[in-house]
């Protein structure tokens, strides 16, 4: 029988260098598994392939040492627990995120809700080349946003509220941008040096911020063969209609141009960064 | 607000978090509604979360003075019970 191995690939079953093996990457989104789905991977590795799993880089599962033979049995198995193969290949790959302000005590955004919508809009999309997204909910860049092909960071933009305000100094001291200072009983906020980390308002105890929170997007990350760090483009965005109306406008411009095998960073390098600014830019104007 | 009588001290920068907070929160306990505590601590972690965690607690922060040597003084009034 023909082994195609392109579409084993497309569904996640990566060749391995042992004959007749594949390591099953299975789809996780944002690192989050539940007991179920964990309990019918475990189930699986034991069963088909040799009782462990690989976490992958990108918070994915691997269950290495599946045989060709089992591919549907395995697929079967893994569906009773609500698990299903990933990808590889030229195509949307596993969106990444931290737990986001859900979980973490520094989070500013939702960054696993985002992550699904990523994944429901995104996921397995084909594309010229791999193309990756990853979700982090602060400034501590815990998922390391720029090394995605589009990052997205949450952050908070503030707005002092002068009738609740104390002037204890704690935003004040505690601003790593120096973003902040009184002017006597005033506090004057230097915008221009905000980076959007949300301390002072978390840290404030008289509630006197309004927040906004909103996704700071970074474009054609590598961290690969070569690195390159993901370029902020546009300002913060603080609503989803704008979030997608810019990441769409980014993949399309990346299926429209980009040459098979050709990573985001080098298409625009290639067809010029002033281009692909100014489209960005309509569609953050929409 | 350069006058305020402070009625007891603390140190928290022989300890890390989680203990900042918890032994900032024994210190405040000892006092009567009312009553300043000033709270000597370090900068970075305890400046972020401890004068929000006091204010959780129902006291109120009144000021955050910083010293020369990168160390923090948090004043708090005892809430009510």
């Amino acid at each position: 029988m023909e082994v195609d191995y392109a579409t084993l690939k497309k569904g996640g079953f990566m060749r391995q260098k042992q004959k007749n093996c594949f390591s099953l990457r299975l789809k996780v989104v944002g690192g989050h598994l539940d007991a179920k789905q964990l309990s019918v991977i475990a189930e699986v590795a034991e069963k088909y392939g040799e009782g462990y799993v690989h976490l992958t880089s990108r918070q994915g599962v691997e269950i290495p040492f599946i045989k060709l033979d089992d591919i549907e049995d395995v697929k079967a198995a893994l569906a009773k627990g609500d698990c299903e193969p990933g990808v590889c290949g030229p195509r949307v790959r596993t969106v990444t995120s931290c737990q986001g302000k859900a979980i973490c005590p520094s989070g500013c955004i939702d960054t696993y809700a985002l992550a699904q919508e990523l994944s429901e809009r995104f996921f397995a999309k084909d594309l010229p080349h791999k193309f990756k997204f990853g979700v982090t909910g602060c400034q501590n860049n815990c998922l390391k946003a720029e090394e995605n092909d589009i990052g997205i960071k949450g952050g908070i933009e503030v707005k002092w509220i002068e009738d609740k305000c104390i002037r204890c100094g704690v935003c004040e001291n505690i601003c790593r941008t120096k973003a902040i200072s009184f002017e006597g009983e005033r506090l004057i906020l230097d915008e221009s040096k905000c980076n959007y980390c949300g301390r002072c308002t978390k840290a404030c105890p008289a509630d006197a911020w309004e927040n906004n929170e909103g996704y700071i997007l970074s474009f054609g990350g590598l961290f690969g063969n070569r690195i390159h760090k993901g370029e902020e483009i546009i300002p913060i965005i603080h609503d989803k209609k704008t979030l997608f109306r810019v990441i769409d406008a980014a993949v399309a411009f990346f299926g429209e141009y980009a040459k098979p095998g050709e990573r985001f960073r080098f298409t625009i390098e290639r067809i010029g960064e002033d281009i692909f600014r100014k489209i960005i830019e309509e569609a953050y104007n929409g | 607000m350069a006058d305020i009588k402070i009625d007891e001290y603390t140190d928290i920068t022989d300890v890390v978090c989680p203990v900042t907070f918890v032994k900032a929160k024994v210190a405040i306990e000892e006092l009567e509604p009312g009553q300043v505590l000033s709270i000597h601590m370090n900068g970075g972690e305890p400046v972020q979360n401890v004068p929000r965690s006091m204010k959780e607690e129902g006291h109120k922060v009144l000021k955050l003075n910083k010293n020369d040597d990168g160390t923090y003084d948090l004043i708090v009034e005892k809430g009510d019970e």
